[in-house]
């Protein structure tokens, strides 16, 4: 019984890679393809993107078939892509791919090249494979945009400023928390540059050089703000805000990064409890942080696969499959989680739900609170 | 931020489309309308069994919540494929190392399992026959019967919807027939009782078997002791004819319909196979024309768009609603089938203004989705292109069939006309119909 860590008797599965990629370009004007044949385009319309009704965007798939993943027929591709891009006038252009053109060996980066000189329009590709969480796909893209798509001929802005990186609904839903945290970064006398997720505006993020420091809410957005660091030499500080003390802390820790230049963690309380979190590794990590400063308590943290190093929490882990999870909830006395772990919750324990877009998509939307009124 | 586009840069009139794919093909744009089923839906059907789907992440995320939103998680589990089983060549150890995990681990042990693939298995060679065969072999007491979610394959041969409907049948044993006892077979959605379908096999005194309403998995598996399967929906002829071949039962194919003479020809086809009273077809044809006739008094001239996925048959439709002078200015279709060939030539030659409309070009995403007037939509894709909430909410035919389906359509397209409904709200649900909504 070697591989039983892959099953899932009864619990959900986080979104895809390939489902970050188009996450976290969504709403910046450029045309991201899926090469795949149906399944990942309907999933993530549906199920990971609470945008699509209402929001223009131009996320599509290849539709790829059998006979052109066996012929290995790249230019059915490239061809599609240069007669979209043709129609719709993209302000760059994504390619992502999927299970079977990673089986087939599909050189994304090489199809971007050749639809960026047919076209003149910047193009990149993604290795994505279906495989891993939406938390390295939406990194991937966000990078792409900081390694490519920002002015380099700009200043730092004369008043305190700051990017946002890293806010896809895959972590922080559609709900009037975004908004809460701009009004509090003004609140504090930031000026927002850029809002790297939703809300996003390319002619906005082209100008993350002038900020002074970038806010990274979650792990997605990570990689990007060290490029922006490698590029251009902003700092970073790694945190969300939430109702009460903690957010003082990291205003506190944001001011102190644009001055010093010195990149910060906002959370650091240790662990040893019998309280378990299960969320992204930023939010959980804030989120514990905050829970100890207003109420003492101390918690565990269990995060998304393929989460980065550098944002886990203390006392923290990565998610393995089902069987482990459960051994690890079972001696837990409460548990914050996302509703569709609780079948694997022993009943003994307290269950607090803390609904996570990236694991029950649009399910439980409507009870995702907004951290900076409800804590 | 997006421009704008003309709509005429996506759509063509009929009189200048080509038969069957009147769209060049290139990537596809995929719209919010979800209520047409998926296989996660169809296999919930077989009451008691359980789903198991091998695929990758980004596969497997479409399928569970689809269980979840319909609160069947209990009957729903996963195998996540990685690269590792890729490199490795282990795929047939992982897969039956996944589902005895997964039946160790379940509440109750079901009657059957549906193993659902994926078309990594067909790129990969996984050897399915020494899956199945150490299955059975490890659980005795459990049916198992594969089933696929390989959209790839969706040119080649039976597509994955056809595929499905076929296998939703595979776990039905050869059993002592009974003279009186008839199936539908291939539906989603259960056939209305007022249909002439059920009407006169009931009078005639035959039990009519439907998957959809059976209540047990014994009930499922008495579907084999029926001398004849009726299929009116066309995708599911191949789970007919495999059931005739299989179970030796005679596959009647009696497609739902739009045009008297074809609903004519099926009533006389089913009232002769099992030798009903006859059929006052003169008297159905006056109540439809007299529906026909209120419906376009109501509406008058209010265009309508219909939709691919509401009906069967959308042009044959859009030929009886033309011909009683209603207005069908839209139809929503990415092909045509040969099912409906003849109302299309008919529509070129005497309506040729109708536009035919793609709905997975690129464009369809860009294009205005609202209408300056008063639109009648019948399908959910339809209301969502023209913005209309004044829709006939129905897929796969909405258990419609021969004259009743008629008098049936045109009193939900006079509801929809007179009653607005939630467009947003309603066709973002996932199978309609189903367990979940």
């Amino acid at each position: 019984m070697l591989l039983k860590n892959q099953t899932s008797s009864i619990i959900s599965t986080y979104a895809a890679d390939v489902s970050g990629v188009c996450s976290a370009l969504f709403e910046m004007g450029g045309m991201t393809v899926m090469h795949d044949a149906s399944g990942c385009n309907s999933t993530y319309n549906t199920h990971d993107e609470p945008r699509w009704y209402d929001t223009d965007s131009m996320v599509f798939i290849s539709a790829l078939t059998e006979t052109e993943a066996i012929m290995g027929n790249d230019n059915k591709l490239i061809g599609d892509i240069i007669d979209a891009a043709c129609q719709l006038s993209p302000e760059f252009i994504a390619i992502a791919g999927t299970p079977i053109p990673m089986i087939t060996g599909t050189d994304f980066s090489a199809v971007a090249r050749v639809v960026e000189a047919q076209t003149g329009i910047p193009s990149f590709g993604f290795d994505t494979n279906g495989m891993h969480s939406y938390l390295l796909g939406a990194s991937a893209a966000f990078t792409a945009i900081a390694e490519h798509m920002v002015d380099t001929d700009l200043e730092k802005s004369k008043n305190l400023s700051v990017n946002i990186l890293g806010t896809t609904p895959l972590d922080f839903s559609v709900n009037s928390y975004l908004g809460s945290v701009n009004a509090w970064l003004a609140a504090q006398g930031f000026e927002i540059i850029g809002k790297w997720g939703v809300g996003a505006r390319l002619c906005d993020i082209r100008r993350a050089k002038s900020a002074h420091v970038n806010l990274v809410m979650s792990s997605c957005g990570l990689e990007a703000a060290r490029t922006l660091r490698r590029r251009f030499g902003t700092p970073y500080v790694i945190g969300i805000p939430i109702n009460g003390k903690f957010s003082d802390s990291l205003a506190f820790a944001l001011k102190s990064a644009a001055t010093t230049g010195e990149c910060e963690k906002a959370y650091h309380t240790d662990g040893g409890s019998d309280t378990i979190i299960i969320g992204e590794a930023v939010a959980a990590g804030c989120i514990k942080d905050a829970a100890y400063k207003k109420y003492g308590i101390k918690m565990h943290v269990l995060c998304p696969p393929d989460t980065d190093y550098e944002v886990l929490p203390c006392d923290s882990q990565a998610l393995g499959g089902e069987n482990i999870t459960r051994r690890i909830l079972a001696s837990a006395k409460r548990i914050i989680a996302d509703p569709l772990y609780m079948p694997i919750c022993p009943e003994t324990a307290e269950f607090i739900p803390l609904p996570h877009e990236a694991f029950s998509g649009r399910i439980f939307r409507e009870s995702i609170p907004d951290l900076m009124k409800t804590f | 931020m997006l421009t704008k586009l003309n709509p005429r840069s996506a759509n063509t009139k009929i009189c200048d489309a080509e038969f069957p794919i009147p769209f060049k093909s290139g990537l596809e744009y995929s719209a919010p309308a979800r209520g047409t089923w998926n296989i996660v839906h169809t296999g919930m059907l077989i009451p008691e069994v359980h789903e198991v789907f091998v695929c990758a992440a980004s596969c497997l995320r479409g399928v569970v919540l689809t269980a979840a939103e319909m609160k069947a998680q209990k009957r729903f589990s996963t195998i996540e494929i990685r690269e590792n089983n890729l490199l490795n060549g282990d795929m047939e150890q992982l897969i039956t190392d996944g589902v005895s995990d997964i039946i160790a681990h379940l509440a109750k042990r079901p009657p059957a399992i549906l193993l659902y693939t994926s078309c990594i298995h067909h790129f990969v060679g996984c050897d399915m026959h020494i899956v199945f065969d150490r299955l059975a072999e490890m659980f005795p007491d459990i049916a198992f019967t594969d089933c696929y979610m390989n959209p790839i394959m969706r040119k080649s041969g039976l597509d994955p919807d056809r595929l499905m409907r076929r296998q939703l049948y595979s776990l039905l044993k050869p059993r002592q027939k009974i003279e009186k006892s008839v199936n539908i077979i291939g539906n989603d959605l259960p056939t209305d009782e007022s249909s002439e379908l059920t009407t006169l096999l009931k009078s005639g005194g035959f039990s009519v078997k439907d998957i959809t309403s059976c209540k047990s998995y014994t009930e499922y598996l008495e579907m084999a002791e029926s001398t004849v399967n009726i299929v009116y929906y066309p995708a599911a002829k191949p789970a007919g004819e495999y059931l005739e071949c299989k179970l030796g039962q005679k596959l009647l194919y009696l497609p739902a319909s739009f045009n008297y003479c074809e609903i004519r020809r099926c009533i006389t086809a089913l009232v002769h196979e099992f030798k009903l009273p006859p059929f006052d077809f003169n008297s159905a044809e006056e109540r439809c024309e007299n529906a026909l006739k209120r419906l376009s008094g109501i509406i008058g001239n209010t265009p309508v768009a219909i939709d691919y996925t509401a009906v069967y048959r959308p042009f044959e439709l859009a030929k009886l609603l033309s011909e009683h002078g209603i207005n069908v200015t839209h139809i929503y279709a990415d092909s045509i089938s040969n099912d409906d060939k003849d109302a299309f030539l008919y529509l070129q030659k005497n309506v040729p203004n109708i536009i035919l409309m793609p709905t997975v070009n690129v464009l369809m995403r860009v294009l205005p989705h609202t209408s300056s007037e008063t639109v009648l939509a019948i399908g959910q894709k339809a209301a969502y292109f023209t913005g209309t909430n004044n829709f006939v909410n129905i897929i796969e035919g909405g258990g419609h069939w021969g004259y009743d389906g008629i008098l049936r359509l045109c009193a939900e397209a006079e509801d929809a006309f007179l009653h607005k409904k939630d467009a947003k709200n309603i066709i973002q649900v996932k199978g309609w119909g189903c367990s979940c909504c």
